[in-house]
Formats: structure tokens, sequence, C-alpha cells
């Protein structure tokens, strides 16, 4: 190796800065709140040859770790194969298709080459979360849909932008087959203006280093990352764990869908087997095989966050392609559910297989569910229809030194609820309570963090209410002798008769009128380690707090 | 732009000021007699337990006579400290029926994007949260009545749990704050003293997070603060001062003492804010408008961006993770590397700076408190840039070559270099991971870096700055002539100030002209009687107007400054798309521009302080040979150089120096690279005209 660690150290900072820039573009120029707000969004450099990821930014959705390096890849075999057209200068590609290395059909893929000295250097791509890409339902959360055609618009990779200009065309076709589509404009500025930006900053890092170099850098930090991931495996101890989780059901047919999960540890290596899991279901939660790969790496991540997230750092990770499984979807299956809630069980069942090897660094599970609350009717004092959308944290699990935070995000992003006055500033809504979810911490040693308790009123009009959520069969799992954290809860009022969803977590199009309530408690996360250790004086506080009553702290924590 | 009005009758001869910044490890003063011209120094420890001490200490050590001092002014961290620490007066809440815990559950997210750890503490915890029946909807309907006998039964829980603060924060007080007002009223005829708090009061915006903890944070420093003004004032009034002081805002403008802890939670992030005001001030006096700022201390470095010799002023500051303080406060941004940043080799081989920071204690190997780990600074003592001989006023000093053996150990073996070169690669690394972060908050926003110059301070920051001015593209470094004392500077520098924000939310089309210069003009006359009211007596006042706007959608913010309170839809629209694009490299004729808030500034403009004798012209030596100190070897692109190490406050005025070279004086160090190009100003300024290429 000729390049010295300060170059390499050098390059690195800059191609990490490079994409830090492109999201922080992204975010602030876009109009979607899903990506301006809730950061729904990621940023990142690939290879020309396959589409390898070489960085990506620090602060995009982690459920987008790796996914685009699978999108790019598809592109540049089509290119090759005359599927697509090839790129010049300027060229967007365009792309959503699940199938095709994605998530679901809302995530949507900007794909520009980098050009140097006529040639391709290497891919730039960002994923945001568009609000809406038409289907059944406004924002493409359809419980119940069985085929994709239903859950929307699907793009397969077409050049957008040309030699840098807009195709009238498919924007055209776009906006003709999604709802709220003037703004989408902005939001495709946006991800084109953030693309540029990346062409502009990673120009300037190879006019100053040279092209030789950092090509040479990119290898020599995928293969060191790969290092650093395989030290980090080879203090885990040898050997096979096991673990399942749970959803609730696919929407569609009521009964529960199995994650099995067996990781052999085996030298410097992890082996994650998924071949035992659920058939393919008929409802909405399925998973594509890039998504079911890339919750595998933002859990390990969750576990490893001082890996840099690059091709290299994936290399150690072996994920036996789960055929035949609901984890490794075809088309038509519908997947609207893949990126919000099946990701995160089968980051649930990563956290339960790896802390019984290392239980220092991996806590109990998180709540583990976006908690999609969806409101669509008519306001009939503002004279107009509305779609409103409720997502919800929930507890976190215990961890060897702590306990689990209350009210945190989804395992794999990491967004900001919006505030109480701004929906009911937006929405013919009322809140009537907003509040910690009493009780719902799992007990342990460290007990699992709180969930949330709602309860929203329809005051004026008509209105259906729609649930895509998990964890209401079965709580978040507790670790180590931990007991598992309350599960989710959601309760309509309908003329003051209270209306459980038969799913549980999951129903569409629920009819409500003004005066009717909807509630829902969310998860608390999984307890860990043994809740009669738990120091006498934390249960007191507990207690004095109103976390828990003094009848189930006892029952709890003995 | 400024429009600027002469107050009637200039009328101020504050001809001693003393500006006084308590900062974490040091108190520093700085008084400027304005009859004499003559300049006083002093730096003492901080007295952590009463700061009042170390301030007494401060004034003691300039010999100057108390009694004889016409203004001081101060900032100070009394409040920063209370709430990062949380050392906070018992303080209780009390909120609409099924909202007490808004406070502890947040705006649902986790410290880190990877990782599923973290802890949070509400600032008021959930046993001192009470509930009260009262329910206003977001249009400002009332929709439940306040249930005043619940709200007594509340405050005198509260009282009996043994509260001092008092809270009240009702769901959209902003749109209608009756409720807020009577309950206000109501604890005014029970609570034993003024610390009552109303959501509403100190910023009236929706989100009723970020609302409720800004509340939260203002009563429960309000005594805290309160007691230090009071001892203080003892203090200074028992040695001949008895006029009022001046409090520094985290606006960067000054309140009098006797109010300020009425809105104490403005005082949160005054620190910072004295820097940039001393910044913006002394590089406008240098003739550079733009500049960014680069504070760069043991454990953080502070940045701000400064367009027109106006600091940016944000809403959105967080103080640490989850702690949202909503007032308006001079946009600083903190990134997390410092002198004390330690560097490490990671698994894979690289080369990482920090994270973590030896801080104060332990601190760098070379300061002898027993810190092992290499850090940024002690890169730079092995390297020749910071002298080994200061290393003799440590406690117990440790060797240069016991330093550098280190950074062979620690970081050499790994990456193959011995220690001097792992050294070099340290800094490097450490000045291109600074650059990068910089960047993300200042020029990468929209700006062409080569508008806009570095202006250096703080005890690290003009060792770095030249190398860091490479990295961005930015032409021109300045260090001022009193690097560690930029913050008293502000203080004395400093004018009052008040800043006022309107939420509006209206697409620009349906805008009403006459209610939009309505709000803007009430803005200002709120501004200027607040003014008036202040013992001092500014020497005219200035007014700006800026709007905040966005595209009819978009959730984001951008500022659109305003050239006067006379603004109608045609020029709001225009205005805003020129600044988009220069933000964004966006046009979106099909869009149409939403304003959020109609923002206002008012100034009193204090007189101008002379900055020309921060460095004593008497001492200034006639040549650039006789401010020599030494030749030493210093470590520039890979090689030792014999570099001129020249005496600061001792340089001729007309002074002309290319790098490489080091300027020492006692407060910090300035590095010139090879082939920059430095001369001094009139203000005794270094302007540094960065050359070559990194």
């Amino acid at each position: 190796m000729s390049l010295d660690a300060i170059t390499l150290s050098v390059i690195q900072a800059a191609l990490q800065q490079t994409c830090d820039e492109m999201d922080l573009t992204f975010s602030r120029a876009a109009f979607s709140p899903v990506i301006a707000e809730a950061n729904d969004r990621s940023d990142g450099i690939y290879s020309a040859e396959d589409g390898s990821l070489i960085a990506q930014g620090s602060e995009g959705l982690p459920v987008f770790v790796g996914v685009m390096q699978y999108s790019t890849r598809t592109i540049i075999e089509m290119i090759c194969d005359g599927r697509c057209l090839p790129p010049e200068p300027g060229d967007i590609y365009i792309v959503n298709d699940p199938y095709l290395g994605g998530t679901h059909l809302m995530d949507v893929r900007f794909a520009m080459p980098v050009w140097r000295d006529g040639k391709v250097f290497c891919w730039l791509s960002n994923t945001g979360h568009w609000p809406d890409t038409g289907g059944a339902v406004p924002g493409g959360f359809s419980a119940s849909a069985t085929a994709v055609e239903q859950e929307g618009l699907r793009l397969p990779p077409v050049k957008l932008f040309k030699k840098g200009v807009l195709d009238p065309e498919i924007h055209a076709i776009i906006s003709s087959n999604i709802r709220v589509a003037e703004q989408r404009i902005g939001d495709i500025r946006a991800q084109a203006a953030a693309l540029r930006v990346g062409e502009e900053r990673l120009s300037a890092i190879l006019d100053r280093y040279g092209d030789e170099t950092v090509i040479e850098a990119i290898a020599e930090l995928r293969h060191r990352a790969a290092d650093q991931m395989r030290a980090h495996i080879s203090r885990i101890p040898d050997g096979m764990y096991r673990s399942k989780a749970f959803i609730d059901s696919d929407g569609v047919v009521n009964k529960p869908l199995t994650i099995a999960l067996v990781v052999e540890k085996h030298g410097d290596t992890l082996t994650f087997d998924f071949s035992q899991s659920s058939k393919p279901c008929a409802g909405p939660m399925n998973s594509v095989l890039a998504t079911t790969l890339s919750s595998v790496y933002l859990a390990m991540r969750h576990i490893f966050p001082d890996v840099p997230i690059s091709a290299g750092a994936f290399e150690p990770l072996i994920v036996k392609t789960p055929e035949g499984t609901f984890l490794d979807a075809h088309y038509p299956r519908p997947v609207s559910g893949c990126a919000a809630e099946v990701s995160q069980r089968i980051a649930e069942a990563v956290f339960a297989a790896m802390v019984q090897a290392i239980p220092d660094l991996v806590t109990a599970a998180p709540a583990g569910t976006s908690g999609n609350f969806a409101l669509g009717g008519h306001d009939p004092e503002r004279k107009r229809d509305f779609v409103m959308y409720q997502i919800s944290g929930g507890g976190y699990g215990g961890n060897a030194s702590q306990d689990g935070l209350t009210n945190g995000c989804s395992t794999i992003g990491i967004s900001k609820s919006p505030p109480v006055e701004i929906m009911e500033q937006a929405f013919p809504v009322l809140y009537r309570r907003y509040a910690m979810h009493e009780g719902s911490g799992g007990a342990g040693a460290h007990r699992g963090g709180f969930g949330l308790s709602y309860e929203v009123e329809l005051l004026r009009g008509e209105a259906r209410a729609s649930f895509v959520m998990d964890h209401g069969r079965f709580g978040p799992q507790g670790a180590l002798g931990g007991a598992d954290g309350a599960p989710n809860k959601v309760t309509v009022f309908r003329n003051g008769e209270a209306h459980v969803p038969g799913h549980l977590s999951k129903e569409q199009d629920i009819p409500l009128k003004a005066g009717d309530r909807v509630c829902v408690d969310t998860p608390g996360g999984g307890g860990y380690g043994n809740p009669r250790d738990r120091d006498p004086e934390a249960v007191r506080r507990d207690i004095e707090m109103g976390y828990y009553t003094e009848e189930q702290a006892r029952a709890l924590f003995g | 732009m400024a429009k600027n009005i002469p107050a009637p009758g200039e009328t101020s001869k504050e001809a001693v000021v003393a500006g006084i910044d308590v900062g974490g490890t040091f108190t520093d003063l700085l008084l400027i007699d304005g009859r004499s011209g003559q300049v006083r120094l002093a730096k003492t420890p901080t007295t952590v337990e009463n700061q009042a001490h170390g301030v007494v200490a401060a004034l003691n050590q300039t010999g100057f006579d108390i009694s004889e001092i016409d203004l001081i002014v101060h900032g100070t961290t009394t409040t920063t400290n209370a709430v990062l620490e949380r050392r906070l007066a018992k303080t209780g809440l009390i909120t609409t029926r099924g909202f007490r815990d808004v406070l502890e559950l947040g705006r649902r997210t986790r410290p880190q994007a990877y990782g599923m750890t973290g802890t949070f503490t509400p600032i008021i915890p959930r046993n001192l949260r009470l509930e009260v029946t009262e329910r206003v909807e977001a249009s400002g309907r009332v929709r439940d009545p306040l249930n005043e006998e619940e709200l007594r039964g509340a405050i005198r829980q509260l009282l009996d749990a043994g509260c001092e603060a008092l809270v009240i924060h009702f769901l959209h007080s902003y749109a209608n704050p009756a409720h807020e007002r009577r309950a206000a009223e109501i604890a005014a005829e029970l609570w034993p003293n003024d610390y009552i708090t109303t959501g509403h009061a100190l910023l009236s915006e929706a989100r009723e997070y970020e609302r409720g903890v800004t509340a939260a944070v203002n009563a429960s420093v309000q005594p805290i603060l309160e007691r230090y003004v009071e001892r203080l004032r003892r203090e200074l009034s028992a040695r001949g001062y008895g006029r009022d002081f001046l409090i520094m805002n985290g606006n960067g403008g000054m309140i009098s003492a006797s109010f300020v802890s009425r809105e104490a939670a403005k005082t949160v992030m005054s620190g910072p804010a004295s820097g940039v005001i001393a910044a913006a001030y002394t590089a406008k006096r240098a003739g550079f408008p733009n500049i960014v700022t680069y504070d760069m201390g043991g454990t953080s470095t502070d940045v701000a961006l400064i367009r027109n010799a106006q600091p940016a002023v944000s809403n959105e500051i967080e103080i640490e993770y989850a702690m949202p303080i909503h007032v308006p406060m001079v946009a600083v941004h903190t990134v997390g590397a410092g002198g004390g940043s330690i560097a490490r080799v990671d698994a894979s081989g690289l080369i990482q700076i920090g994270p973590e920071s030896a801080g104060a204690t332990p601190g760098p190997i070379c300061y002898g408190r027993g810190g092992k780990e290499p850090t940024i600074t002690d890169a730079n003592l092995v390297l020749g840039r910071l002298s080994a001989r200061k290393l003799l006023a440590v406690d117990s000093p440790v060797g240069v070559e016991d330093v550098t053996t280190i950074f062979a150990e620690r970081i050499g073996k790994a990456a193959n270099l011995d220690g001097v070169s792992a050294a070099g690669a340290v800094l490097r690394l450490a000045n291109v991971k600074m650059a990068g972060a910089v960047r993300m908050v200042s020029v990468a926003r929209g700006h062409d870096p080569r508008d806009f110059a570095l202006f250096a301070f703080g005890g690290a920051g003009p060792l770095h700055a030249s190398a860091l001015a490479r990295e961005l593209g930015l032409p021109k470094v300045i260090v001022p002539a009193r690097p560690g004392i930029t913050n008293a500077l502000g203080c004395v520098v400093a004018d009052l100030r008040q800043d006022f924000v309107n939420t509006v939310n209206q697409p620009v089309a349906i805008l009403d002209e006459a209610r939009m210069r309505a709000i803007l003009a009430a803005q200002r006359a709120e501004g200027e009687a607040l003014i008036a009211k202040e013992a001092v007596k500014p020497k005219r006042i200035e007014v700006t107007h800026s709007a905040d706007m966005q595209f009819v959608g978009q959730t984001h913010i951008l500022n659109v400054p305003l050239p006067s309170g006379e603004v109608d839809r045609a020029a709001l629209q225009a205005l805003f798309e020129r600044a988009y694009f220069a933000r964004f490299k966006v046009e979106l004729p099909e869009i149409r521009a939403n304003l959020v808030s109609l923002n206002t500034s008012v100034t009193g403009m204090r007189p101008q302080v002379d900055l020309s004798r921060l460095i004593d012209p008497a001492g200034r030596a006639a040549t650039l040979d006789g401010a020599l100190v030494e030749r030493r070897p210093v470590w520039f692109d890979g090689e030792w150089q014999d570099t001129p190490v020249y005496d600061r406050q001792k340089l001729p005025l007309d002074v002309a120096i290319t790098g490489p070279a080091i300027l020492e004086q006692l407060d910090a160090t300035t590095v010139l690279e090879p082939g920059d190009h430095a001369t001094c100003d009139s203000d005794g300024n270094i302007i540094i005209e960065i050359g070559g290429r990194s």
C-alpha cells in the first residue's frame, strides 16, 4: 500500500463531509415534511463498477443504510444489458421499484453519475420519502393491500433529468399519478440540488488529491472498514445464537408472522440465517431483500456505531438469502410495511440474538413500531379534505448500565414527532391526552422506557381512521431475565362504544364522526436483567414519579 | 439594512467601562478608561460556587478603584451551569389536563442516530408537574374554562412540596393567553415570591414542548440568577460601586441587572454570544463585514457566521440533547472539538480525533495534571507551534520528549510513523475535521467562502486559523489584539438590544400589507420603549427588520433581511426568491411564498470604543528584529523549518511578515504557515493573507 495513514484519514473525512453536505441541502430545501422534519432521507456515494457503498451521510435515515447500493447496482446492470438508456453528463435517474433494490414505493431514489474525463467515476444517489406516490390510500400505507399495484405508482429506473434538464414528459406522468402533486416539484428540485452539491464537493476532492489517489483510498478504506467490523466480531464468543420475533399479522390474514433467526459466529464473521421464517404473506408486511439486508446492517451499526458506513463494513456480515420467506418477497407481493415495521422486527431479532452473546453492548427490545395512525376526512369548516398522520415513539429496552429511554423514535428512524399544537392547527382534531403510558416499561434490573398514551377526538365532519402498527399481540421482548414491555393498544370509541381492531394493531378505514375518539398506547421497552436485582431506591423513585403503581411495582420487582 | 435614528441629546459619559466575562476556568476582565485611553486587563480563576468572588478579585487585580468605574458589564455562566448540571431551583409546573408529561416525552428522538441507549432528565420531575381542567383550542376558542378551585389546590400542593418557582403552561396560550394570565393572577396571590413564569410570556409561539421547556428553564434559573445578581451587587456596593450594572443576554445585547432575572432564560447562552459580538465589532472596524468566527477552546469550538457586521439571531438553539431554549439568541454553533480532543488509532488502523476530550482535568499531557492521552494541544507542542518554555509554568512539567514518545507509542506504532510525524498527522487531520464541521454551519449554507474572513480567537483559535482558512478556502484571517479576552471585550462593546418575533404564517399573496407594517411598527415601538427604561442611555437607536419565509408547504425557514418596515407583497416575494436561489441554486416559480414571521431588532447603540490601545503602543518595537524572541524549529509540511518567533505585543504597527512565523502573546499563539503574509492594522489586529496552497 502506497497511501499514508494521514492521506487516507483526510480523504475519508472529505468523502463523509460530501455526503453530510448533501443530506443538509436535501433536508433544508425539501417540501415533504417527512424529509424536511423527520429526516426520512439519505445521501451517498457508490462505486461505478457495482454500485457498492463508498460513503453515506452520518445523519441519514438508518433503514437506508446499504439499500441504495442495491438500487444503484441494478441501474448499472440495466444500463449494461440495455434495459436502461446509458447516461450522459447531467442525467439523473429516478427509481422507486421495491423489487429493484428498494424499500417501499414512497422511498423515491435519484441516481446521478459523476463524470471524470468522459467516464463515469462513481455514482451519487439519494432517497427521500415522498408523502404520496398514488395507490389505494393517501400516503401509501394500505393495511389491506394484496398487490403492489394497490400501493402506488411504480417507477423503473428512467431519466428524470436529461443533460441537466427536467424531462417534462416523465414529470407529467408522475404528477398525474400522485396526490398533492404540485409540491413534489419542490422535492424533485431539492433532491437534484443535493446531488449537484455532492458533485461539486466530490470534484473538488478529486482535483485536490488526484483521481488515482482517491480510487486507491476508497479501496483501502473499504478494506479497513471490513477489518474494523471483523475486529469487533472476533471478540464475540463463537457459537450459535437463536432468536424469534413476531409480527402481529399481515393486515389481511389475522395470524402472526414469525422471524426465526439463527446467528452463527465463527472466527471473524457473523452469518444470519432467516430461512425458518414465515412464508410470504398476503398483506403488506412483506420485505424485499434489500430492506432485509439493510435491517441487519442497521441493527449491527446500533451495536457497533463506530464502524463507518461502507460496503466494507458489511462484508463480514453474511446474510443468507431467505428464499421462500416473507423476508425475500417478489413481485407482486405488497410491501408497504417493510421499511417502517418489518425492518424493526428484523432488528429486534438481531438484538435478541446478539444480547445473549454480548450482553454489555446490546439492549433489550425497543418499542420497534412506527405507530402509523392515519386519519383522512373532510373538514366542513374549512371546506377541504385532509389526511393526518400521527407517527409515535415508544420505550427503549433497558441495557447493562441504564434504564431504557422513554418515548424514543423508531429503531430505523431518527425523526421528531409533530407537536400537538401544530396537529390541532392543521386538522379538525383535539388531543384529550398526550401522556406517558404508565406501567409500560418492562421490568428488569434496568427497566424498559415508557411508551406514549394519547387520545384524539374528531371535532367536526367525518373521517376514516387507519392503523399500521405492531407489537399489539406481543410486547417488545425483555432480555436476560427481564420482562417484556407492555404491548401496543388501539381503541376506537364510536358513539361512546369501544372498538378494538381485530388485528389489534392494524385496520383500515374505520369510519368516525364528530365526537368519536381514538386512543393509542404505544409499547414500553423490554426489561434487562432480573427485576429482583433492581436497586430498591430506583423502584421507590419509579413509584414516587407515578411510573408504576405500588401494586404494579410489588408484583413486578418484588 | 439599518435605519439610524439619533437619540435626543447624546448624554453618554461612560468614561470608564469594565467588561467582565466569567468562563468555565477563568474570569476575564477588560477595563477601558475613555478619559486617559488606558487599558487594564485581569485574569483570575473562576470561583464556581459564587462567581461574584472571582469578579471582585478580577476587579481588584486591575488596581483601579472600583468606585471610579462608571459602568460594569457582565457576562455570566451562572444559568448555563445551572441547566447543564441540573442545579436548579425546585420548580413546579401547572398545565392543561392530560399534558403533564409533555416535558418528559419530548419530541420522540434519541441522542445519537446509531446506538439505542441514552438518558434524558426532564427539567421538572413528574411529581412536581400537576394538571388542572382548562382547554383552549388551536383557534384560541375556550373549550373548557379554567377551573380556579383546582388551580388553587395545585398551587398549594406545589408550595407544600417546597417549590420556589412556578411555571404555568397551557396548550395554545400563544393563541389565547387569557387562562395563563388569569392563573398567574391567582398564583400571585398565593405564591410568596415573583418567580412565576407563564408559557406565552417569553416567546409566543406554537410548539408545546419547546415553549414549555423554555418557560421551565426560565423559572428554574430565575431564583439562582437573582441571588447571584444580588450577591454581586452587595459585593460591588461594599467597594463603592453603587450604580446599576448590565448583564449580557444570549441575543448579544445587554440588559440591566435589575430586571435581567425576569427573563433569566435569555442569559443561558450569553457566553458564546459576547465573543461573537466582539468579533463583529472588531472586524467591522477593521473593514471586514463578512466573517466566520472561530473560537477554539479546550473542549469545544464555537462558530458563527456574520454577514454585513450583523451576527445572525436564531430562536431555535438547543443547549444540549432535547433541551431547546426558544428565545432569540446569537446563532452560535458548537463543534465538539477543542485543544483537549483526544487522538487515537481505531481498530481499522486509522487515526481518529475525539469525540472524547481530556477536558480541563486531567487535560492534555503537557498540562502536567496527569493526562496520559495525546491531544491536539500536545500535538502543537511536539511540533514546536506551542512554546515548550511555557510548560515550566505548570504544576509538574512534562518534557516535550515524553510527549513525543507518547505520540510514537499511541499513534505512530499503528500508523508506522515516528512521534513527530504522528503528531503532524494528528494536527493535519484535526484541521480537516474541524474545517468540515465549520463548513457545515457556515459557508456550506449557500455562501461563497471567498467573501469571508476567518476571525480567530479563544486560547487555541489563532493556532489553527491559517491552516483552517486554507481548508475552507477563506482568503484571510483576522487575529484580534487580545484573542484570549474576546468575550470580555464583547461586554465592553455590546449594545442594548431587544428582539421581537411575531408569527404570521400566511401566503405572501394574501398578506394584509397594512397589518404587516403595523406589526413591524409595534415591535419597533416596544423595543424603543424598553430601551428607554434602561439606566444606561444609548447614543442612538438602530432598528433592523427581517422576515422568516418559506415556500408554501415547506417546514424549514429562510431568514430574509428587510430594507425597511415599509414592505409590500411584491418586494417580499422578490427578496425571498433571491435569497432562496442564493442558498440552494433552486428556482420554483410554480410555488407561492409563505411569510412565517416578522422580526425586529431594536438596538441602543453605545458610544464607539477605541480599541487601538488594547496593545500598549509604547511597548511596540521600532523594527521587526526588536520583537524577535527566538528562532526555533517548527514542523511545517512534513519537515522542521527554522522559524522566527516574535513577541506579538512588540511588533511594530507597520509590520509585514511572511510565514513561517510564530507570534506569541500571553493568552494566545498565532501560527503563520509558510507563504502566509501578515500585516497589522491600527487596532492591533493581525491580518493574515493566506498564501501558497495547502
